[in-house]
């Protein structure tokens, strides 16, 4: 499934035209590596990991992850708005979002 | 920053101390350090059963060595900024974003914890994103595009990486990933695993098959921040990184080792051959920048095959010590060199080799420190670049890898005489239009900047003399080829 969704978004990178397309795109492969991480910590039957003294054989989910997941969603909502802010900038120096309208820089 | 509103010019100065604090801080912890290795458990959290849970920071011979030359290139590069960066709007952003660079760099390089690398990579890249943008023209903010989704798209690759390790050793320790490693693996997960690493950190290292964003975004950006990027940035989150997971993490194997060699050696010649036909000085010194860490690469991946194939230890050393002199030269005789392009963009205002000449009588300091940056780099003798390849070449005989050791020696002679046409076009020649304004040597922190550069070009060369050698490269060697050294320290703790 996460390979999947990896796959659409580098699809969408190398093919689109569009820079908020390529941006999109980009959210969609971090949205990917998210869930694989969300998958690495599952256990099956799992809950979520709030220890209770009282009940000790209960199965729980591995906590690490999800905590690496935030971190990453943060850092992700960073770049992504770095990206459309650039984008926007883009866009007022060349009134198209056509990437191949773009390039100036070549060789 | 909110000072900045109260005082003119506090930020730029405020900035340039607590780097130079920076500096004088790292040379310490190397004198004091003496082929130890140091620990900072973040936060205290003790290990529980002899297993690290919490972050940890570490020190030793290898990556106290990057640690000085980021913060003194950085402190140079900022304090030649104070002049440099006048022609902009904004400097205080300017200030904040440099400093938030050099931070994450040094997180990078510090870190003994796998996700904590990423987290400190992706504070140095976004910032680098935005540094490259700095002029908001269309040049930059294409640049800079190009590099936000190459960039994005390592970052996910690293992750990834991340991912499948924390899946299969249920830790983020690089030590502890060591220890669960070497207790057996399935092999093609392991392979699976190093090339999406390797991949996505070679992405950031600008290595030949990855190299696409380099030339744009180093170009493009302010020159002290191209002499930051490709001075020290690429080998901080890039080739260190590489070097240390590969040493130190993974058990390195023969296929991986010759993989890393072959991309080296391909770097190193392509590059070269993209940037003799370069006119734009930022660009030649760009491609110039793959070529050169091509050398350190193939040295260390000539290190890594021996090691791995357990036979000759003194070659295997001697290649390594060959590859982390490279790198350290590389950051003072590029850093120079892209300061030295900065000079010469900020009194004439172009980029173009065609449209300068004649500035040797009237910028003597930029021509004469740029010449010695020049000779270093092609491998001239009195400089650091002679010793260096000279100790790649060497090895790469020893190791009887002899077409490597040849490509090497011809790709210096072409680098030779790509910057023979760089001093050529730009400071020998007559001026291309008579009739130009009147031109003169840059201000003072700039001039500053760029004769301590060049005066560390010289000093770098005596680190070729043995005993030296011994007391600053070889704690450095050590720590990686030792496999065991640096992760039973760790654990031990």
């Amino acid at each position: 499934m996460c390979f999947g969704l990896f796959l659409v978004g580098l699809y969408g990178v190398i093919t689109r035209r569009n820079l908020v397309k390529i941006a999109v795109s980009l959210s969609i492969m971090e949205i990917s590596t998210f869930l694989f991480f969300a998958l690495v910590g599952y256990i099956d039957k799992g809950v979520a990991p709030i220890v209770n003294p009282a009940d000790p054989d209960k199965i729980y989910v591995d906590p690490l992850p999800q905590a690496l997941v935030l971190t990453a969603i943060v850092i992700g909502l960073a770049t992504t708005s770095l990206l459309m802010a650039v984008i926007i900038r883009l866009y007022r120096k060349y009134k198209t979002f056509d990437i191949r309208e773009i390039k100036e820089l070549r060789g | 920053m909110i000072f900045g509103r109260f005082f003119r010019d506090f930020n730029k100065y405020f900035a340039s101390c607590v780097l130079l604090f920076l500096v004088v801080l790292s040379f310490y912890s190397l004198i004091n350090l003496n082929g130890g290795l140091s620990l900072y458990k973040v936060g205290g959290w003790q290990p529980v059963n002899k297993i690290p849970i919490g972050i940890y920071m570490m020190m030793d011979g290898f990556n106290s060595l990057i640690v000085c030359i980021i913060n003194l290139v950085g402190f140079l590069a900022v304090f030649y900024s104070i002049s440099y960066i006048k022609r902009y709007t904004a400097e205080n952003y300017f200030y904040a974003l440099f400093c938030l660079l050099i931070g994450g760099m040094n997180g990078v390089v510090l870190s003994g914890d796998l996700f904590n690398i990423f987290v400190f990579l992706e504070i140095s890249v976004i910032s680098s994103y935005a540094l490259v943008a700095f002029g908001v023209e269309k040049n930059e903010l294409e640049a800079s595009f190009k590099y936000q989704v190459l960039g994005g798209l390592a970052s996910f690759l690293i992750l990834f990486g991340i991912g499948f390790i924390y899946w299969k050793t249920k830790t983020l320790n690089i030590a502890d990933i060591r220890a669960a490693f070497s207790n057996g693996y399935d092999k093609k997960y392991y392979l699976f695993v190093q090339l999406l690493i390797l991949s996505g950190f070679g992405l950031k290292a600008a290595i030949i098959p990855f190299h696409a964003w380099l030339p744009d975004a180093h170009s493009s950006a302010p020159s002290p921040i191209s002499a930051m990027l490709s001075g020290v940035f690429i080998k901080a989150v890039g080739i260190y990184v590489i070097i240390r997971l590969f040493f130190n993490m993974f058990v390195i194997s023969e296929e991986m080792a010759i993989l890393i060699t072959t991309l080296g050696t391909l770097s190193m010649v392509i590059g070269v051959f993209l940037a003799i036909g370069q006119w734009d000085i930022k660009r030649l010194l760009a491609y110039h920048s793959i070529s050169q860490m091509g050398y350190v690469v193939m040295s260390v991946g000539i290190g890594m095959i021996l090691v791995s194939r357990g036979l000759k230890p003194e070659v295997a050393s001697l290649a390594i010590t060959g590859g982390i002199y490279h790198l350290i030269n590389h950051a003072a005789f590029k850093g120079l060199l892209f300061l030295n392009a900065g000079a010469i963009e900020y009194t004439l205002g172009t980029r173009n080799l065609k449209e300068m000449g004649g500035l040797a009588k009237v910028m003597p300091v930029t021509s004469a420190t740029s010449f010695i940056a020049s000779m270093s780099i092609s491998g001239i003798p009195p400089f650091n670049g002679f010793f260096s390849k000279l100790i790649i070449i060497i090895a790469a005989v020893m190791a009887r890898f002899y077409l490597l050791a040849a490509l090497a020696v011809i790709v210096s002679i072409i680098t030779l005489a790509s910057f023979l046409k760089f001093q050529r076009y730009a400071f020998y020649n007559k001026p291309a239009n008579p009739e130009r304004p009147e031109v003169k040597e840059v201000p003072f922190p700039m001039v500053f900047s760029m004769i301590v550069l060049s005066i560390l070009c010289l000093l770098l060369s005596l680190l070729v003399i043995p005993s030296v050698r011994e007391a600053v490269l070889a704690p450095a060697v050590d720590i990686l080829t030792d496999p065991l050294k640096y992760s039973t320290f760790i654990l031990g703790q």
